[in-house]
C-alpha cells in the first residue's frame, strides 16, 4: 500500500493530483474502505444536524465569528497572549513551522524528556514535528488510535478526523500483531483498541511532556479547547507535568462564549455526533495542582498571513476541521486522502494546501483543480466557506502565474494557447459562427452515426470511457435566422 | 416583458433542439421570444478553468447584450450559475465598478428555463405529453448553486404519459465539471460509473436534466455501454405535446 | 486582489511576534482604520435559552446520555446513597477513588476508599490501579447528554476521572441545563475568575477509527454510569 512519500508541506517535489488519484482509484480495497466510510458518516450527520432547528443561525454565527476575528486578528492574538501570561502559561510566537519545531524541541530538552505523548494535531503534522524530534533524539508517542495506526505502519494521514480511514479492521489486526506483538489478537475493533489502550497506558504516565494541538482559544479569557473521543487528549493534557500546544494563528476565537457556537457546530460537522465524548477546556496552568506544572502555547503562521491577505481566499482560515466536507466530495470518497499529498486532503486542502504553500508548484498547483465544483462541500460547512469560489480563484492565480513568470514555455502550452484561439473566437459572433461550421467539417474523420468514439491528444481522457455527441448539421442561430428572421 | 433567450454556447453548437425546444414552450406560453444575434459564450469556461483575464471581454460582453432585458432565460443552470455566482468576482478582478454595478443589476434577471417558468411565472403545467420512463438527475450548479429545488420535478410531475421514476443518489454529480472531465479524467469517469449504475437501476429509458454539459457526459457513457438509455433535456421534454407523438 | 507580497525584509531583526503581527496588519490592509472589532456583526439568532420543562429536561437528559452507551438510573435523594453502594457493588468495586468535598453520604462503609486531598496527593499509579472513582458535576446538558466537570467540589482534579476504568457519576435534577449556550453561559465565572478547568463528558471514551464503528472504552474511564438524583 502506501509509503511515505513526500506531502505538500516537506520538501521535495510532490506528484500532481491526477497522477496520484489514478493510483488510488486501482485500489478496489481502498475504494470499499472509503465508500463504506464516508457514507456512514454522512448519513449519521444529515440526522443530527436535521435534529436542530437553528443550524443554519449557527452556521451564520460561525461564519460571522470568524470573520470578525480575522479582520482583528492582530488584536485578538495579542489579547490571547495575555490572557494566557495572566493565567501562568507562556506564549511563543513562530513564523514557520522550522521556527515551530525548534521552539518545541527547546522546551522538551530543557525537561531532558526522550520520550513526549502527543494527541492528534494536523498543526504538528504540517510542521513535520514528529521527523524533527526523531532528529534531536527525542521520540515521539501518536496516541490517537488512527494517528498510532498510521504512525506504527509508517504511513501518512488520509483523512482528518480519521487519519486511517484507508485501512480496515483486518489490516489494523495484523499491524498490532506485528508491531505491538499482540499475540492472538482478533480483529473486533473492541479487542483492538484494547490492544492500543495497553500499549499507551505506560507512556501516559511515565511522559514528562505531553504535546497537543488547538481546537480552539478564546482571547478573552486564555482558556485553550481540545475536542477529542478517546481520552488520549485528556491524558496528554492532563498527566505529564510539561504542556506544549501548537496552534495555527487563524484558531483563536474572541471570547469564551463563542464557544457555545462552534461546540454546537464542530462535532455534528465531524464525528456526527451531539457531543463527542471529551472535551478540556483548559486555562493557563492550574495553581491547585490540577493538571501540568507548566504550560507553553506556540502560535504559529506557516503561511496563513499569505491566505488572509487574499480577501477571497480569507474565508478559507474559517475552517475548524470538522472534515465534512471530505465526507460529501465525490472526488475525496473515490481517490480517498492520499492522492491530495497534503496534511489536509479533500477540498478544504485543496484550497488550503496551495494557499499555505504558495502558488507555482506543480503539485499543490493541481489541487484546485482536483474538483467537479459540484458544491456539495459548501452546503454542509459549518463556517460557510464557498470552497467552490475558492477553487475558481485559486485556478485564475495558477494560470496567471504561469502565465506571468513562465516564459515563452508557458505561451506555448497547448491549453494555453487553445484557451487563448477560443477567447478570440468567442469576441465576436461572426467569428464564432464560423467556427462551429470549421467544427463540423472538422469532424469528419472522428465522427460516425453522430457521435465520436475517439479524440486526439489532451482530449482523448474523454472518449476513453465515454462517446462524444458529433455536432449536428445545423446550430442553434442558423435555425432562428432561418425560422425567425433577424431581430 | 422582453424576454431575451441565452442560449449557451454549447446549445448552440451541439444541442440546437434544446435551444428550438426553449423557444417552443415559452411561445406555446404567449410569450415573445427574443435572440441577440450577438450573443456567444458566457465566459464560465475560461473563467473555471483559470483564464480569467481572458474571460473578462466574455462577460462584458454578455452584460452589454443582455442588460435592455427584462428577462433572460438560458436552458443550463451551469451557464446562468456562472453569471450570477461568478460575474462579480470576474468584475473584482477587472477591478471595474462599474461592471460590478452593470452585474449587479442584470444577475437577479437573468433565469435558468425550469426556475423562470416555476418561480417568475408561476406555471408548473407546460402542456406536454410525453409517455416514456423518465428519471431525472438533478444537475450541482441548479441544485446548489441556483438553489432551483423542486421546480425541475415540479414541472415533471405534470407531464402527461411520463413515467416518473426518482433516481438514487440523486444529488451526487456526475462527474463532468467542464474541463475537470479532461484533467482529472480517471476521477471523473469513477463518478460517471457510479451515475450511470444508478440511471440503469431505474430502468428508464430516458434520463433527463436540465443542463446538456452532465447529458453529454452521462449520455456519451451511456452510449459507449450500448445501455439503451437516451438522455434528453428537460426542455425537449416539456416542448413535447400530444400532436408530436400523433401525427 | 492581492496577487504577490512584497516579503519580509523589512522585518529582517525583527522577533517572531513582531513579524507575525505586522504580516496580519499587512494582509487585513483592506478593513478600514477605524473599523473595530464589535464593527463586524454577529448574527446570533440561534437558540440561547429552551422553553422545555424541568422534567422534559431531566427526561432528555437521562435518554442522551443513555444513547451514548452511558448506563442511567434515576432515584430520589433518598434513595441515592443506596443506589450508589448497589452500582459499586454491582460492578465489583473494592479500590474507590474519592475527590475532596464528596458528601459523607454518598461514600458506602464496605469499599476501601482513596481519598485525593491537596496534600498528600494520590499518585497516577494510584489512581491506575484503583477500580473506580465516584463524583458529582459541576452541571449537565439534556441537548446533548453531556456532563460537565469543574475541577470543583466533589469532582477533584481532572486525572481522578481519567485513569480509574470506571466512573460513577451523581448528577442532581437541578444541576441539568436545557441547551448547550447555557451551559457555557454557567461556567463563564468560573473560567474568568477562578481559572479552573473544564471537561465535557458524553458517555465513556469511545472512538470510530477503525472502519468508522463506534467502540466504547479507549483511554478513559470505559464505563461510565450515571445517576440522576432528585
Amino acid at each position: 500500500m502506501k509509503v511515505k512519500t513526500p506531502d505538500a508541506f516537506s520538501k521535495g517535489k510532490t506528484p500532481r493530483f491526477e497522477e496520484s488519484a489514478k493510483t488510488a482509484l486501482a485500489d478496489t480495497q481502498l475504494r470499499r474502505n472509503l465508500g463504506k466510510a464516508t457514507k456512514t458518516i454522512r448519513e449519521k450527520r444529515k440526522v443530527v444536524v436535521e435534529e436542530m432547528p437553528d443550524w443554519e443561525a449557527l452556521r451564520e454565527a460561525g461564519r460571522s465569528l470568524k470573520e470578525r476575528t480575522l479582520r482583528h486578528l492582530d488584536e485578538y492574538l495579542e489579547q490571547l497572549e495575555e490572557s494566557v501570561t495572566r493565567a501562568g502559561g507562556h506564549v511563543h510566537w513562530a513564523r514557520d513551522a522550522d521556527e515551530a519545531n525548534r521552539i518545541i524541541t527547546s522546551i522538551v530538552k530543557s525537561h531532558e524528556a526522550e520520550e513526549i505523548v502527543k494527541v492528534k494535531s494536523i498543526a504538528t503534522d504540517e510542521t513535520k514535528l514528529n521527523e524533527h524530534l526523531e532528529r534531536e533524539g527525542i521520540h515521539a508517542f501518536e496516541t490517537d488510535l488512527a494517528e498510532l495506526i498510521i504512525q506504527l505502519a509508517g504511513e501518512t494521514s488520509s483523512h482528518i478526523l480519521v487519519p486511517a480511514i484507508h485501512k480496515n479492521r483486518a489490516e489494523i489486526r495484523e499491524l498490532f500483531v506485528r508491531e505491538l506483538g499482540a499475540e492472538g489478537l482478533s480483529d473486533n475493533p473492541p479487542d483492538l483498541a484494547n490492544a492500543a489502550r495497553l500499549y499507551l497506558r505506560k507512556k501516559f504516565l511515565s511522559a514528562k511532556v505531553g504535546v497537543s494541538g488547538a481546537n480552539f482559544a478564546a482571547a478573552d479569557t486564555g482558556t485553550v479547547c481540545v475536542v477529542e473521543s478517546e481520552g488520549n487528549g485528556r491524558m496528554c493534557t492532563t498527566l505529564p507535568p510539561v504542556l506544549v500546544t501548537l496552534m495555527g494563528i487563524e484558531k483563536v476565537i474572541p471570547s469564551w462564549r463563542d464557544f457555545e457556537v462552534f461546540m454546537q457546530l464542530l462535532p455534528r460537522s465531524s464525528t456526527a455526533e451531539r457531543m463527542n465524548p471529551y472535551t478540556s477546556f483548559w486555562t493557563g496552568v492550574s495553581e491547585s495542582g490540577d493538571g501540568p506544572r507548566e504550560f507553553h502555547l506556540v502560535l504559529m503562521d506557516n503561511g496563513r498571513t499569505d491566505v488572509l491577505a487574499d480577501e477571497i481566499g480569507r474565508q478559507t482560515l474559517n475552517c475548524i476541521r470538522c472534515s465534512a466536507c471530505l465526507n460529501v466530495c465525490p472526488v475525496y470518497e473515490r481517490v480517498g486522502g492520499h492522492a491530495y499529498n497534503s496534511v489536509y486532503p479533500g477540498p478544504i486542502g485543496a484550497i488550503l494546501t496551495p494557499q499555505l504553500v504558495g502558488i507555482g508548484k506543480p503539485g499543490p498547483d493541481s489541487l484546485p483543480y482536483a474538483s467537479s465544483l459540484c458544491g456539495a462541500c459548501y452546503e454542509v460547512c459549518p463556517v460557510k466557506i464557498n470552497i467552490p469560489q475558492v477553487l475558481i480563484h485559486l485556478r485564475g492565480k495558477v494560470v496567471r502565474k504561469k502565465q506571468d513568470t513562465g516564459g515563452l514555455k508557458s505561451k506555448l502550452d497547448p491549453e494555453n494557447v487553445a484557451m487563448q484561439a477560443v477567447a478570440k473566437v468567442f469576441s465576436d459572433p461572426e467569428r464564432f459562427e464560423q467556427a462551429q461550421k470549421l467544427a463540423r467539417i472538422g469532424q469528419w474523420p472522428l465522427a460516425r452515426n453522430g457521435s465520436i468514439h475517439r479524440l486526439p491528444g489532451r482530449l482523448a481522457g474523454w472518449t476513453e470511457t465515454r462517446d462524444l455527441r458529433a455536432v449536428p448539421e445545423q446550430s442553434f442561430r442558423e435555425w432562428w435566422k432561418t425560422n425567425r428572421g433577424t431581430n | 416583458m422582453r424576454v431575451a433567450l441565452f442560449i449557451t454556447c454549447f446549445n448552440d453548437t451541439l444541442f440546437p433542439e434544446t435551444g428550438r425546444a426553449t423557444v417552443r414552450i415559452l411561445e406555446r406560453l404567449g410569450h415573445e421570444v427574443e435572440f441577440p444575434l450577438e450573443q456567444t459564450c458566457c465566459g464560465q469556461m475560461h473563467f473555471n478553468t483559470g483564464y480569467q483575464r481572458e474571460a473578462i471581454p466574455l462577460v462584458r460582453r454578455f452584460v452589454e447584450i443582455f442588460s435592455p432585458y427584462d428577462a433572460v432565460v438560458a436552458p443550463s443552470g451551469s451557464c446562468v450559475g456562472m453569471v450570477r455566482e461568478l460575474y462579480p468576482l470576474a468584475a473584482e478582478l477587472a477591478g471595474d465598478a462599474r461592471l460590478a454595478a452593470d452585474i449587479e443589476a442584470l444577475a437577479p434577471k437573468v433565469f435558468e428555463l425550469s426556475e423562470f417558468l416555476v418561480k417568475k411565472l408561476g406555471v408548473t403545467d407546460v402542456g406536454a405529453y410525453y409517455p416514456h420512463r423518465v428519471t431525472y438527475h438533478a444537475t450541482c450548479h441548479s441544485l446548489r448553486m441556483l438553489e432551483v429545488g423542486e421546480a425541475p420535478l415540479e414541472l415533471l410531475k405534470n407531464v402527461r404519459g411520463i413515467d416518473l421514476v426518482e433516481l438514487p443518489e440523486a444529488r451526487e454529480c456526475c462527474g463532468f465539471g467542464g474541463t475537470f472531465a479532461v484533467k482529472n479524467a480517471d476521477t471523473s469517469m469513477a463518478m460517471l460509473g457510479d451515475k450511470i449504475r444508478h440511471v440503469l437501476d431505474t430502468r428508464a429509458e430516458i434520463c433527463t436534466a436540465g443542463d446538456n454539459s452532465c447529458l453529454l457526459h452521462i449520455g456519451g457513457g451511456l452510449h459507449r455501454q450500448r445501455a439503451g438509455v437516451e438522455t434528453v433535456h428537460l426542455a425537449q421534454i416539456l416542448a413535447t405535446t400530444e400532436e408530436d407523438t400523433n401525427p | 486582489m492581492v496577487e504577490d507580497e512584497p516579503g519580509d525584509e523589512l522585518m529582517a531583526g525583527a522577533s517572531g511576534k513582531e513579524t507575525i503581527l505586522w504580516r496580519i496588519r499587512h494582509g487585513t490592509r483592506d478593513v478600514p482604520e477605524n473599523e473595530r472589532p464589535e464593527d463586524v456583526p454577529i448574527e446570533r439568532g440561534y437558540r440561547t435559552a429552551g422553553d422545555a420543562g424541568r422534567d422534559e429536561i431531566v427526561e432528555q437528559f437521562a435518554e442522551r446520555a443513555a444513547e451514548y452507551k452511558a448506563a442511567v438510573r434515576r432515584v430520589s435523594e433518598s434513595e441515592l446513597p443506596g443506589a450508589i453502594s448497589e452500582a459499586l457493588k454491582r460492578r465489583g468495586v473494592e479500590k474507590l477513588v474519592i475527590p475532596p468535598n464528596l458528601p459523607e453520604e454518598w461514600i458506602p462503609e464496605d469499599v476501601e476508599t482513596l481519598r485525593d486531598a491537596a496534600r498528600p496527593r494520590l499518585t497516577n499509579e494510584e489512581l491506575d490501579a484503583s477500580d473506580g472513582v465516584l463524583t458529582g458535576c459541576a452541571l449537565a446538558i439534556a441537548q446533548t447528554g453531556t456532563i460537565v466537570l469543574d475541577a470543583g467540589p466533589a469532582q477533584g482534579r481532572r486525572a481522578l476521572t481519567l485513569l480509574p476504568d470506571y466512573h460513577l457519576c451523581v448528577v442532581r435534577e437541578e444541576q441539568i441545563t436545557g441547551l448547550v449556550p447555557e451551559a457555557f453561559a454557567r461556567l463563564e465565572e468560573t473560567v474568568r475568575d477562578e481559572r479552573r478547568a473544564i471537561t465535557f463528558i458524553s458517555g465513556p471514551s469511545a472512538t470510530s477509527d477503525i472502519e468508522l464503528n463506534r467502540v466504547e472504552g479507549v483511554h478513559g474511564p470505559r464505563t461510565l454510569e450515571v445517576l440522576i438524583a432528585g
